[in-house]
């Protein structure tokens, strides 16, 4: 790792990484790994594990809210205790259904088995590194959410049962034993394990900073860099800054929790008794919570889009269009995300002048999102569209970006949200603008580089089935929520029957919950294509979409070191699809500019002879190292 | 039984989609299909987006068109005209940008899919169309927000003075309504002397709380402003009167408040509605545990004369219950004295 500290893989780059590989057994090879191909697909695997247990835990709660008078006895072998002797789900299980859906989905799967993954898997292949910053690091941050995970899973099956107070865990609900069971031990092991999440996460975000700045390949600067890696360069970015943040909030509650600080708790009188705590502020927890819990939001979000960009571009067989006003809207976005949190807060009680400032702030926002849309739809105009699933998966990831954005207007405007704050429209928002669009930047990327993952292609009939149903199935889960939403029904509540403004919808609830069962009922057809094809698939192609970037110049199975030989030099952005006068419709990123006179632009061709003289640099050194090595 | 056959069913319905799939696997590759750029299946999806797109969106105009009534709240705010106007006019043109932007994400996988006699137009960039897109949202998000601004100033500008006060505790889980009485001033309150028969936690060495009073139902009169007093004794709560616009977190240790104007009496809405069994109704929006589902209270909005009169019959706390004040310095049980006998 030592010759890889430089950007340009020069002289002494004859890096010993391919020379390590057969000296790999099962554990170092599968389970403590340091190559970031591996420890990518561990993150996807156990990612794909979580995200099956978050959608059957929102299942069960959509059961409920679906099919309120159901008797749920034959889950008794799975749930026990939790339904009662007359047949009904536990109100208190109910809520921690309801916050472990939350937490598993939002960081698990959506941070964890995005970012995880592709940041991994793609950052050293697509800038020409041999590998991660510090491999070590790496396979801490796996192993680190890996027990992270574990926590989080042994809290599902205890007594007490888990965490039940939202994902967002407020105190003092979240804090005190005595206001609800999943306060108790669930509330401990909920933190234990967001502590060693926070701590994979920063493990993981640092070396995907120092990998960008410090390993590029020859030629490979900031404005040839593919738009996957700039996303995953600013979430990283974003996790860095704002992970710690949720770190001290959690510690504070730790603190109050178990050692009678008083940071949120004061003047409280529950369970009979008045406790001695004052002074301290709940409002100071949603502060510290949300300055992590809004930049989450984009955090999760950005990957997809940086994805999405890739995909549509490669698909369309057209340059992305507008590449630096992506990474402009997507560095104001990193920007932006730090300054709008106390949106989520607006009828906290926080002073109401606060409100204004941020209700202004966070519709600036808007501005660069709306910016990548209208990106995204010239890119596909006059393009000349492929269907492959991750296309399908990224065209509805732009159509799950738009409907729940809009929606974030009305949420934003604090005047609004008075009426529509913590009703099933946020909830309607946020699971298309964050859950869905993720989840789809997250199939795209699957399917899109599954060929590189394992060496060979997914079926793409049963993607195709898989993306209808699944695209269908999403807006027939969250559409409705907006009436409903509209219509006041609150968020979090087991059932509405007991108010008359919100006694009725019983039919649309029932729908939604048939949707719900249904679309996850579809990503089995996913599972069953993912597993099969990864030992069953058709042998792919090397570069099976006809793609421009460094990835696709590697082996079809990559050994660690990611190239045998020396690493490729890079000449060219990475979107010149369709350029005119070439013969092909797309030029890899290793062709130098001047073996295409025919298609260069004429900024280009002046860049000719400088590039001239920096190969023939190459060469010199190329033999130099052949003469030494023999 | 009943299982078996249902594990039967799905077996068979899962060989049947293994057949079917191994199946179009070797047509495919019989047919060579695999090797081609674009298969036949690219023009099923382009066609499906466009079905998708008449058949959601013919559904969405059908749903929203026949479920109006049933959706839109009746109000019965003034501040929540304005709320109202505000979401309507932002649903005007966020759904013209909805519409718009969703007719061209579906029609142009149509139009421009696949065809391998075509190139696709190599167009990089175009700073004009980006300083337009950039601008023009700008410019319409700038009159959102200043429209929801001024709401937003004008709701949560401090309450006029003469506003009649309501106290509303959340608790888990119930809300407790305290109105301050005759002298319109709650009297303080202390978390410390919460008990079962002191609720509120009133302290009752302060004169103010002496003409203090509870109920069941808030009643306010209508047309005149009215400020909620809210606060939390446990965790957090949120008040929410939905047919009022008006939502609020209830704070442990940080009182908030909420004042506004009801513009029609709950005999007037049942009127309206035709709906003899109508109530205004407050509910809790913050997850406070299990019974968060459950807080419910009745709002009962009454002419202002009406209102008058039903303050006049309540019986303050310490009428109901003398032992509040009996612990209280000889001065302050004298005062306590000429409250109780006042309404006698």
């Amino acid at each position: 790792m030592a010759t890889a500290q430089t950007a340009t893989h020069s002289a002494s780059a004859n890096d010993h990484h391919d020379d390590h590989e057969h000296h790999d057994n099962f554990i170092t090879k599968y389970i403590f790994s340091t190559d970031h191909k591996m420890i990518g697909k561990q993150f996807l695997v156990t990612g794909i594990f979580w995200a099956i247990i978050g959608g059957l835990l929102s299942i069960i709660f959509r059961l409920q809210l679906g099919f309120p008078d159901m008797e749920l006895f034959w889950l008794k072998p799975l749930l026990g205790g939790w339904i009662d002797e007359a047949g009904k789900l536990d109100p208190n299980f109910y809520l921690a259904l309801v916050t472990m859906h939350g937490t598993i989905m939002v960081f698990f799967v959506l941070t964890a088995g995005l970012s995880g993954t592709f940041s991994n898997f793609l950052i050293p292949l697509q800038i020409g590194a041999r590998d991660m910053a510090s491999g070590f690091m790496n396979m801490l941050s796996y192993w680190f959410f890996f027990s992270s995970g574990v926590i989080m899973f042994i809290s599902l099956f205890i007594e007490t049962g888990p965490a039940s107070g939202g994902w967002v865990v407020y105190p003092p609900l979240s804090a005190l034993e005595q206001a609800m069971p999943g306060s108790g031990l669930g509330m401990t092991l909920w933190l234990i394990a967001m502590t060693l999440f926070i701590a994979s996460s920063l493990l993981g975000g640092i070396n995907y900073i120092t990998t960008v700045i410090n390993l590029r390949t020859k030629g490979m600067s900031f404005s040839r860099l593919p738009l996957t890696i700039w996303a995953f360069f600013l979430t990283a970015v974003i996790g860095l800054l704002s992970f710690p943040v949720l770190f001290s909030a959690a510690l504070l509650l730790v603190f109050d929790r178990s050692f009678g600080t008083s940071f949120y708790l004061s003047d409280i009188y529950i369970g009979g008794e008045a406790l001695p705590n004052t002074g301290g502020s709940p409002v100071l927890y949603q502060h510290l919570f949300w300055f992590l819990g809004h930049p989450e939001v984009y955090i999760v979000l950005l990957p997809a889009l940086g994805i999405t960009s890739e995909v549509i571009s490669v698909n369309s067989r057209k340059p992305i269009f507008g590449y630096k006003a992506m990474i402009i809207s997507m560095l104001g976005i990193t920007i932006l995300s730090f300054i709008v949190w106390a949106h989520h807060m607006f009828v906290s009680g926080m002073n109401p002048f606060l409100g204004s400032i941020f209700m202004f702030l966070t519709l600036i926002i808007a501005i660069p999102s709306a910016v990548k849309v209208f990106n995204y739809l010239t890119t596909l105009w006059r393009g000349n569209l492929i269907f492959t699933p991750g296309m399908l998966f990224s065209i509805g990831l732009v159509s799950f970006f738009i409907s729940g954005g809009l929606t974030g207007i009305f949420l934003g405007n604090s005047a609004i949200d008075i009426q529509l704050h913590d009703t099933y429209f946020v909830v309607a928002h946020f699971h298309l603008v964050m859950g869905s669009a993720s989840f789809f930047g997250l199939m795209a990327g699957v399917y899109h580089w599954f060929p590189k993952m394992f060496g060979r292609m997914m079926d793409a009939r049963l993607g195709y089935i898989h993306f209808w149903l699944t695209f269908i199935g999403v807006y027939m889960v969250f559409f409705p929520m907006h009436y409903i939403g509209i219509a006041g029904f609150p968020r979090r509540y087991y059932s509405w029957t007991n108010f008359e403004f919100s006694n009725m919808y019983t039919d649309l609830n029932m729908f939604v919950s048939v949707a719900a069962i249904i679309t996850f009922g579809a990503q089995l057809i996913f599972l069953f294509n993912f597993f099969y094809s990864m030992y069953r698939g058709r042998i792919a192609s090397l570069n099976p979409w006809r793609s421009n970037t460094l990835e696709w110049t590697t082996p079809l199975h990559p050994a660690h070191g990611n190239w045998p030989g020396e690493i490729p030099s890079v000449y060219r952005w990475p979107y010149d699809y369709s350029k005119p006068g070439a013969p092909e419709d797309f030029i890899c990123q290793t062709v130098p500019l001047s073996a295409t006179p025919e298609s260069n632009l004429p900024h280009e061709q002046e860049l000719v002879e400088l590039e001239k003289a920096i190969i023939a640099d190459e060469e010199e050194v190329l033999v130099a190292n052949e003469s030494k090595e023999s | 039984m009943y299982v078996f056959l249902i594990a039967v069913g799905i077996l068979l319905l899962i060989s049947i989609i293994w057949m079917v799939y191994k199946i179009q696997t070797l047509v495919s590759v019989v047919k060579g299909s695999d090797k081609k750029v674009a298969s036949g299946s690219n023009k099923v999806n382009a066609i499906m987006f466009v079905l998708f797109l008449v058949g959601t969106g013919g559904l969405m105009f059908w749903y929203s068109i026949k479920e109006f009534d049933n959706y839109t709240l009746p109000l019965a705010s003034e501040h929540g005209a304005a709320t109202d106007q505000l979401f309507w006019i932002t649903m005007a043109v966020t759904g013209v940008i909805f519409i718009i932007t969703h007719i061209l994400l579906f029609w142009f996988p149509y139009r421009y899919q696949y065809k391998e006699d075509r190139k696709a137009a190599f167009y990089p960039d175009n700073n004009k169309l980006e300083v337009i897109w950039t601008v023009v949202p700008a410019i319409v998000l700038a009159l959102l927000v200043i429209g929801g601004w001024k709401a937003w100033s004008d709701i949560t500008r401090p309450a006029p003075e003469n506003a009649h006060v309501v106290e509303l505790m959340g608790y888990q889980f119930a809300w407790e309504i305290r109105y301050p009485g005759m002298d319109n001033v709650l009297g303080a309150n202390d978390y410390r002397l919460t008990n079962a028969s002191n609720v509120s936690g009133v302290d009752f060495s302060d004169k103010n709380a002496h003409d203090d009073f509870n109920t069941p139902v808030v009643v306010i009169p209508k047309g005149e402003p009215v400020l909620f007093k809210i606060r939390a004794r446990d965790v957090l709560h949120s008040v929410f009167a939905p047919h009022m616009r008006l939502k609020m977190d209830a704070v442990p240790g940080m009182p908030t408040k909420f004042w506004f104007v009801a513009t029609k009496t709950t005999e007037e809405m049942r009127a309206e509605l035709n709906d003899p069994e109508f109530e205004y109704e407050i509910a809790c929006t913050e997850v406070c545990g299990k019974g968060h589902f459950t807080m419910r209270r009745v709002i009962n909005v009454v002419e202002p004369a009406e209102y008058r009169k039903w303050m006049a019959d309540q019986k303050p706390y310490i009428v109901n219950n003398p032992a509040l004040v009996e612990n209280l310095s000889p001065e302050l049980k004298e005062l306590a004295e000429i409250t109780i006998s006042e309404h006698k």
